[in-house]
Protein backbone atom coordinates (compact mmCIF):
# COMPACT_ATOMS: atom_id res chain seq x y z
CA UNK A 1 0.00 0.00 0.00
CA UNK A 2 2.72 2.12 -0.14
CA UNK A 3 1.90 3.14 -3.84
CA UNK A 4 -1.04 3.98 -3.09
CA UNK A 5 -0.25 6.30 -0.11
CA UNK A 6 2.28 8.09 -2.06
CA UNK A 7 -0.28 8.61 -4.76
CA UNK A 8 -2.67 9.87 -1.91
CA UNK A 9 -0.19 12.71 -1.62
CA UNK A 10 -0.47 13.81 -4.62
CA UNK A 11 -3.58 15.37 -4.47
CA UNK A 12 -4.67 18.51 -1.79
CA UNK A 13 -7.68 18.70 0.20
CA UNK A 14 -9.71 20.95 -2.34
CA UNK A 15 -8.73 18.56 -5.06
CA UNK A 16 -11.30 15.79 -3.77
CA UNK A 17 -13.58 18.86 -3.84
CA UNK A 18 -12.92 19.14 -7.61
CA UNK A 19 -13.42 15.53 -8.48
CA UNK A 20 -16.48 15.67 -6.00
CA UNK A 21 -17.79 18.05 -8.08
CA UNK A 22 -17.34 16.91 -10.93
CA UNK A 23 -18.48 13.64 -10.75
CA UNK A 24 -21.80 15.03 -9.53
CA UNK A 25 -21.92 17.58 -12.29
CA UNK A 26 -21.56 14.76 -14.28
CA UNK A 27 -24.44 12.61 -12.91
CA UNK A 28 -26.98 15.84 -13.43
CA UNK A 29 -26.15 16.86 -16.21
CA UNK A 30 -27.02 12.94 -16.95
CA UNK A 31 -29.96 12.72 -15.45
CA UNK A 32 -31.14 16.05 -17.12
CA UNK A 33 -30.15 15.32 -20.40
CA UNK A 34 -31.09 11.80 -20.62
CA UNK A 35 -34.62 11.64 -18.64
CA UNK A 36 -35.61 9.69 -21.58
CA UNK A 37 -39.49 10.28 -22.73
CA UNK A 38 -40.25 13.28 -20.41
CA UNK A 39 -42.87 15.59 -22.56
CA UNK A 40 -42.35 19.31 -22.25
CA UNK A 41 -45.56 20.27 -24.20
CA UNK A 42 -49.27 19.08 -25.14
CA UNK A 43 -51.10 19.43 -28.43
CA UNK A 44 -54.70 19.26 -28.65
CA UNK A 45 -56.36 18.63 -31.36
CA UNK A 46 -60.11 19.19 -32.62
CA UNK A 47 -61.46 17.76 -35.78
CA UNK A 48 -58.26 17.57 -36.94
CA UNK A 49 -56.93 21.03 -36.78
CA UNK A 50 -54.60 21.70 -34.01
CA UNK A 51 -56.66 23.83 -31.10
CA UNK A 52 -54.83 24.50 -28.76
CA UNK A 53 -50.74 23.90 -27.66
CA UNK A 54 -49.85 24.04 -23.91
CA UNK A 55 -46.43 23.62 -22.33
CA UNK A 56 -46.56 21.17 -19.46
CA UNK A 57 -44.87 23.96 -16.37
CA UNK A 58 -47.99 25.04 -14.96
CA UNK A 59 -51.37 23.80 -14.32
CA UNK A 60 -53.99 24.80 -16.96
CA UNK A 61 -57.68 24.10 -18.46
CA UNK A 62 -58.29 23.69 -21.93
CA UNK A 63 -62.31 22.90 -23.61
CA UNK A 64 -61.93 22.04 -26.79
CA UNK A 65 -65.30 21.68 -28.71
CA UNK A 66 -66.45 19.24 -31.28
CA UNK A 67 -69.84 17.77 -32.72
CA UNK A 68 -71.34 16.01 -29.41
CA UNK A 69 -69.64 19.21 -27.14
CA UNK A 70 -67.05 19.78 -24.72
CA UNK A 71 -64.20 17.56 -24.16
CA UNK A 72 -62.14 18.74 -21.12
CA UNK A 73 -58.15 18.77 -21.13
CA UNK A 74 -56.32 18.92 -17.68
CA UNK A 75 -52.61 20.07 -17.65
CA UNK A 76 -50.45 19.73 -14.83
CA UNK A 77 -46.56 20.25 -14.31
CA UNK A 78 -45.14 16.97 -16.37
CA UNK A 79 -48.65 15.33 -17.58
CA UNK A 80 -51.86 15.82 -18.98
CA UNK A 81 -54.95 13.87 -19.03
CA UNK A 82 -58.68 14.35 -20.56
CA UNK A 83 -61.14 15.23 -17.28
CA UNK A 84 -64.03 14.67 -19.13
CA UNK A 85 -65.64 13.88 -22.47
CA UNK A 86 -69.14 13.56 -23.99
CA UNK A 87 -68.34 10.61 -25.83
CA UNK A 88 -70.31 7.15 -24.62
CA UNK A 89 -67.42 4.55 -24.09
CA UNK A 90 -65.26 7.31 -22.03
CA UNK A 91 -61.89 5.52 -23.66
CA UNK A 92 -60.08 8.80 -23.65
CA UNK A 93 -61.04 9.69 -20.11
CA UNK A 94 -59.88 5.95 -18.64
CA UNK A 95 -56.60 6.41 -20.36
CA UNK A 96 -56.11 8.64 -17.09
CA UNK A 97 -53.03 10.90 -16.85
CA UNK A 98 -50.60 10.58 -20.01
CA UNK A 99 -47.10 10.98 -18.92
CA UNK A 100 -44.26 10.19 -21.55
CA UNK A 101 -43.63 12.00 -24.74
CA UNK A 102 -45.18 10.94 -27.86
CA UNK A 103 -48.79 9.43 -25.85
CA UNK A 104 -51.76 10.16 -27.13
CA UNK A 105 -55.41 9.87 -25.85
CA UNK A 106 -57.93 9.89 -28.63
CA UNK A 107 -61.83 10.63 -27.83
CA UNK A 108 -63.17 9.61 -31.29
CA UNK A 109 -66.89 10.43 -31.30
CA UNK A 110 -66.25 14.01 -30.63
CA UNK A 111 -63.18 14.23 -32.72
CA UNK A 112 -60.33 15.57 -30.05
CA UNK A 113 -57.14 13.89 -29.21
CA UNK A 114 -54.73 14.93 -26.85
CA UNK A 115 -50.79 14.26 -27.32
CA UNK A 116 -47.62 14.66 -25.35
CA UNK A 117 -44.87 16.14 -27.26
CA UNK A 118 -40.99 16.06 -25.99
CA UNK A 119 -37.53 14.88 -27.26
CA UNK A 120 -35.75 11.99 -26.68
CA UNK A 121 -39.30 10.23 -26.51
CA UNK A 122 -39.51 6.20 -26.90
CA UNK A 123 -42.42 6.42 -29.25
CA UNK A 124 -44.20 8.43 -32.11
CA UNK A 125 -47.34 7.57 -30.92
CA UNK A 126 -48.53 5.80 -27.66
CA UNK A 127 -51.91 5.04 -26.92
CA UNK A 128 -53.90 2.38 -25.29
CA UNK B 1 22.97 47.20 -51.21
CA UNK B 2 23.47 46.77 -47.29
CA UNK B 3 22.59 43.33 -46.60
CA UNK B 4 20.33 43.30 -43.52
CA UNK B 5 21.04 39.91 -40.82
CA UNK B 6 18.44 39.75 -38.82
CA UNK B 7 19.45 37.25 -36.01
CA UNK B 8 17.27 35.88 -33.98
CA UNK B 9 18.65 34.87 -30.26
CA UNK B 10 16.57 32.65 -28.38
CA UNK B 11 16.54 33.63 -24.71
CA UNK B 12 16.46 31.05 -21.83
CA UNK B 13 12.46 31.36 -21.69
CA UNK B 14 12.45 30.54 -25.55
CA UNK B 15 14.48 27.40 -24.96
CA UNK B 16 12.43 26.16 -22.32
CA UNK B 17 9.09 26.77 -24.01
CA UNK B 18 10.55 25.15 -27.58
CA UNK B 19 11.65 21.80 -25.25
CA UNK B 20 7.78 21.82 -23.73
CA UNK B 21 6.10 21.90 -26.53
CA UNK B 22 8.26 19.71 -28.18
CA UNK B 23 7.90 17.09 -25.41
CA UNK B 24 3.94 17.99 -25.53
CA UNK B 25 3.59 17.45 -29.48
CA UNK B 26 4.98 14.04 -28.79
CA UNK B 27 2.09 13.49 -26.48
CA UNK B 28 -0.10 14.21 -29.12
CA UNK B 29 0.73 12.30 -31.97
CA UNK B 30 1.80 9.15 -29.83
CA UNK B 31 -1.89 10.01 -28.44
CA UNK B 32 -3.24 10.13 -31.89
CA UNK B 33 -2.33 6.43 -32.35
CA UNK B 34 -4.71 5.31 -30.14
CA UNK B 35 -8.14 4.03 -30.85
CA UNK B 36 -10.74 5.67 -29.52
CA UNK B 37 -14.31 4.75 -28.44
CA UNK B 38 -15.90 7.43 -29.17
CA UNK B 39 -14.76 10.98 -31.17
CA UNK B 40 -13.84 13.28 -29.41
CA UNK B 41 -12.96 11.87 -26.09
CA UNK B 42 -9.25 11.91 -25.59
CA UNK B 43 -7.07 11.26 -22.50
CA UNK B 44 -5.49 14.64 -23.36
CA UNK B 45 -1.87 14.02 -22.19
CA UNK B 46 -0.21 16.64 -23.74
CA UNK B 47 -2.09 18.44 -20.78
CA UNK B 48 0.11 17.12 -18.46
CA UNK B 49 3.42 19.07 -19.97
CA UNK B 50 1.42 22.31 -19.94
CA UNK B 51 -0.21 22.16 -15.94
CA UNK B 52 3.64 21.02 -15.04
CA UNK B 53 4.83 24.54 -17.50
CA UNK B 54 1.85 26.27 -15.30
CA UNK B 55 3.21 25.24 -12.35
CA UNK B 56 6.82 26.14 -12.65
CA UNK B 57 6.82 28.78 -14.80
CA UNK B 58 3.50 30.53 -15.27
CA UNK B 59 0.66 31.08 -17.30
CA UNK B 60 2.35 33.18 -20.17
CA UNK B 61 4.75 29.88 -20.76
CA UNK B 62 1.91 27.51 -20.16
CA UNK B 63 -0.44 29.49 -22.68
CA UNK B 64 2.85 29.48 -25.51
CA UNK B 65 3.43 25.74 -24.72
CA UNK B 66 -0.26 24.88 -25.21
CA UNK B 67 -0.73 26.99 -28.21
CA UNK B 68 1.61 26.20 -30.33
CA UNK B 69 1.38 22.26 -29.50
CA UNK B 70 -1.96 22.72 -30.92
CA UNK B 71 -0.85 24.37 -33.74
CA UNK B 72 2.48 22.21 -34.69
CA UNK B 73 0.48 18.80 -33.69
CA UNK B 74 -2.19 19.82 -36.57
CA UNK B 75 0.23 20.39 -38.95
CA UNK B 76 2.02 17.02 -38.44
CA UNK B 77 -1.13 15.07 -37.84
CA UNK B 78 -2.29 16.95 -41.32
CA UNK B 79 -5.80 18.43 -39.82
CA UNK B 80 -4.08 21.75 -39.50
CA UNK B 81 -7.38 24.05 -40.55
CA UNK B 82 -9.77 21.04 -40.54
CA UNK B 83 -12.34 21.37 -37.64
CA UNK B 84 -10.47 19.16 -35.63
CA UNK B 85 -7.87 21.66 -35.38
CA UNK B 86 -10.71 24.46 -34.36
CA UNK B 87 -12.03 22.35 -31.67
CA UNK B 88 -8.34 21.61 -30.24
CA UNK B 89 -7.61 25.73 -30.57
CA UNK B 90 -10.92 26.40 -28.89
CA UNK B 91 -10.26 23.82 -25.73
CA UNK B 92 -7.35 24.84 -25.42
CA UNK B 93 -7.84 28.74 -25.34
CA UNK B 94 -11.17 27.87 -22.82
CA UNK B 95 -8.87 25.01 -20.73
CA UNK B 96 -6.04 28.17 -20.76
CA UNK B 97 -8.60 30.76 -19.22
CA UNK B 98 -10.17 28.50 -17.00
CA UNK B 99 -6.24 27.95 -15.68
CA UNK B 100 -5.82 31.69 -15.60
CA UNK B 101 -8.12 31.85 -12.70
CA UNK B 102 -7.62 28.64 -11.00
CA UNK B 103 -3.56 29.26 -10.44
CA UNK B 104 -5.13 32.18 -8.70
CA UNK B 105 -6.66 29.73 -6.20
CA UNK B 106 -4.81 28.65 -2.76
CA UNK B 107 -2.10 26.56 -3.60
CA UNK B 108 -2.29 24.60 -0.24
CA UNK B 109 -5.66 23.47 -1.00
CA UNK B 110 -5.44 23.31 -4.89
CA UNK B 111 -2.89 21.54 -6.60
CA UNK B 112 -2.58 20.38 -10.66
CA UNK B 113 -5.39 17.88 -9.93
CA UNK B 114 -7.86 21.13 -9.57
CA UNK B 115 -6.48 23.20 -12.44
CA UNK B 116 -6.40 19.58 -14.90
CA UNK B 117 -10.52 18.63 -13.71
CA UNK B 118 -11.30 22.27 -14.10
CA UNK B 119 -8.98 22.56 -17.31
CA UNK B 120 -10.83 19.60 -18.90
CA UNK B 121 -14.41 20.89 -18.19
CA UNK B 122 -13.54 23.97 -19.73
CA UNK B 123 -12.12 22.17 -22.69
CA UNK B 124 -15.11 19.86 -23.61
CA UNK B 125 -17.58 22.97 -22.65
CA UNK B 126 -15.80 25.13 -25.54
CA UNK B 127 -15.93 22.33 -27.88
CA UNK B 128 -19.35 21.16 -27.27
CA UNK B 129 -20.38 24.61 -27.64
CA UNK B 130 -18.12 25.12 -30.79
CA UNK B 131 -19.41 21.70 -32.25
CA UNK B 132 -23.13 22.97 -31.91
CA UNK B 133 -22.97 26.05 -33.51
CA UNK B 134 -20.93 25.16 -36.10
CA UNK B 135 -20.73 21.50 -37.31
CA UNK B 136 -23.43 19.80 -35.96
CA UNK B 137 -26.54 22.34 -36.16
CA UNK B 138 -28.72 20.15 -33.79
CA UNK B 139 -29.44 19.74 -29.76
CA UNK B 140 -27.83 15.57 -30.51
CA UNK B 141 -24.53 17.17 -29.53
CA UNK B 142 -26.10 17.69 -25.89
CA UNK B 143 -26.58 14.04 -25.47
CA UNK B 144 -22.93 13.35 -25.29
CA UNK B 145 -22.39 16.12 -22.28
CA UNK B 146 -22.71 13.78 -19.45
CA UNK B 147 -19.82 11.38 -21.57
CA UNK B 148 -17.74 13.73 -22.26
CA UNK B 149 -18.14 15.16 -18.49
CA UNK B 150 -16.84 12.13 -17.03
CA UNK B 151 -14.26 11.68 -19.27
CA UNK B 152 -13.51 15.13 -18.13
CA UNK B 153 -13.16 14.23 -14.31
CA UNK B 154 -11.41 10.68 -15.27
CA UNK B 155 -8.79 11.71 -17.79
CA UNK B 156 -8.57 15.32 -15.97
CA UNK B 157 -7.74 12.83 -12.62
CA UNK B 158 -4.81 10.52 -14.22
CA UNK B 159 -3.42 13.86 -16.16
CA UNK B 160 -3.91 16.06 -13.18
CA UNK B 161 -2.21 13.27 -10.57
CA UNK B 162 1.11 12.64 -13.64
CA UNK B 163 1.59 16.17 -13.50
CA UNK B 164 1.33 16.53 -9.61
CA UNK B 165 4.00 13.47 -9.52
CA UNK B 166 6.11 14.64 -12.42
CA UNK B 167 6.67 18.10 -10.31
CA UNK B 168 7.63 16.42 -7.25
CA UNK B 169 10.13 14.49 -9.04
CA UNK B 170 11.43 17.50 -10.38
CA UNK B 171 11.65 18.78 -7.00
CA UNK B 172 13.45 16.11 -5.59
CA UNK B 173 16.46 16.12 -8.51
CA UNK B 174 16.64 19.98 -7.71
CA UNK B 175 16.70 19.33 -4.31
CA UNK B 176 20.19 16.82 -5.40
CA UNK B 177 21.03 19.36 -7.73
CA UNK B 178 21.37 21.91 -5.01
CA UNK B 179 22.81 19.83 -2.32
CA UNK B 180 25.62 18.72 -4.90
CA UNK B 181 26.48 22.05 -5.73
CA UNK B 182 26.67 22.78 -1.70
CA UNK B 183 29.01 19.70 -1.34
Amino acid sequence: MRLSGAWRGLLRPGDWGVVALGIVLCVHAGFWLWRGGAPDGAIVRAGGRVFAEADLSRPRRIEAPGPLGLTVIEIEPGRARVASDPGPRQYCVRQGWLTRAGAVAICAPNEVTLMLTGRGGEYDSLSY
Amino acid sequence: MTRSVIELIPDAEDRRVAHHTAAAILLTVAEAAIPLPLPGVKPGLANIVTLVVLARWGWREAAWVSLLRVLASSLLLGQFLAPGFFLSLAGALASLLMLAGAARLPGKWFGPVSHSILAAFAHIGAQVLLARLWLVPHDGVFYLVPLFGAAAVLFGLVNGLAAAALLRELRRLEAAEGAADRG
